[in-house]
């Protein structure tokens, strides 16, 4: 949906799954995902329930100093944030921009 | 004193209960979370059990970090990054502070807390890991230890829940027993089997 809605200038990446591909989420596939998504204006992670959360926080924190301040965790719905945010990033807006963007959607 | 020989004995133990009651684990979770908590916990601590040899060879501090390393990157579930916490932190503080174990074991579980955003009273684990660490620091016996932690899972049934998925169901969680509790109490059970 962001390919489409936003296109493919915004560098994109997602994961999913437990590490035997069962519900759940691999801290090791998240830190994959950063990787694949890193640019140096950051990544803004976006996540649906508990688990997904408490995992991105420990990748985050197992990412080396200089990069983990780059990378935010952000508290909103994973369909329409990831579209807001990226669509946010997509016009040249920081990380902290991109985040408050997609933040916007939750109920306070 | 506590050597890397006791966390050996201990692995074996926690990977033992953990894989026993890894159906009853599911069982609890499945009447009040998502029903993986029992294989998560399984797969998570027979990953740290295949790599005993590894793990027993480090001082005590070292292996303890990797222990919650290994759990860290294999349960999957929102308890690999809790438990992985616990024991990164054990593995920290004793680092920092060999031999104070008890303070240690504050140090972890305040991190616990932190990591899942919660307290005591929300039907999560920490409601056993709390009473736990008070009758530590009041010196009581490693069974009164086990018997304080008993008696705090068992607390868990009539609480709502205000933490984890658990919470989604509001009042429909009075009347189960937190399945992140139980599964606390068996690491504790197992822990104290293997102590000095």
């Amino acid at each position: 949906m962001v390919r489409q809605m936003v296109g493919d200038d915004v560098p994109l990446a997602w994961c999913g799954g437990n590490p035997e591909g069962g519900l759940g989420t691999s801290v090791e596939a998240i830190l994959a995902a950063i990787d694949r998504a890193w640019s140096d204006r950051g990544v803004a992670i976006l996540v649906d329930l508990g688990g997904a959360e408490t995992n991105s926080e420990m990748a985050v924190e197992m990412l080396d100093g200089d990069r983990a301040h780059k990378v935010v965790v952000c508290n909103a719905p994973v369909v329409e944030g990831a579209v807001m945010a990226a669509t946010e990033a997509s016009g040249g807006a920081s990380l902290a921009e991109v985040r408050a963007t997609a933040e916007e959607l939750s109920p306070a | 004193m506590i050597e890397s020989s006791h966390l050996r004995a201990a692995i074996v133990a926690m990977a033992t209960t953990v894989s026993a009651h890894a159906e009853e684990l599911t069982a609890l979770d499945s009447a009040i979370g998502d029903g993986d908590h029992g294989a998560n916990m399984k797969r998570g601590f027979d990953a740290v059990a295949a790599d005993i040899d590894t793990i027993g060879a480090k001082p005590l501090a070292e292996a303890l970090k990797a222990v919650g390393t290994k759990l860290v990157m294999t349960v999957g579930g929102a308890s690999g990054p809790l438990y992985g916490t616990l024991f990164l932190t054990l593995g920290k503080e004793l680092a920092a502070n060999p031999e104070a174990y008890v303070a240690a074991y504050r140090k972890a579980i305040d991190a616990v807390a932190a990591r899942g955003k919660s307290e005591i009273n929300q039907k999560t684990l920490l409601d056993v890991l709390y009473p736990v660490a008070d009758a530590l620091e009041a010196g009581r016996s490693k069974a009164d230890v086990v018997e304080v932690a008993r008696a705090a899972v068992a607390g868990t049934k009539d609480r709502k829940a205000i933490r984890g998925r658990a919470s989604f169901l509001g009042d429909r969680s009075i009347g189960h027993v937190d399945p992140g509790a139980r599964s606390s109490l068996l690491l504790i059970e197992a822990v104290a089997g293997v102590l000095p």
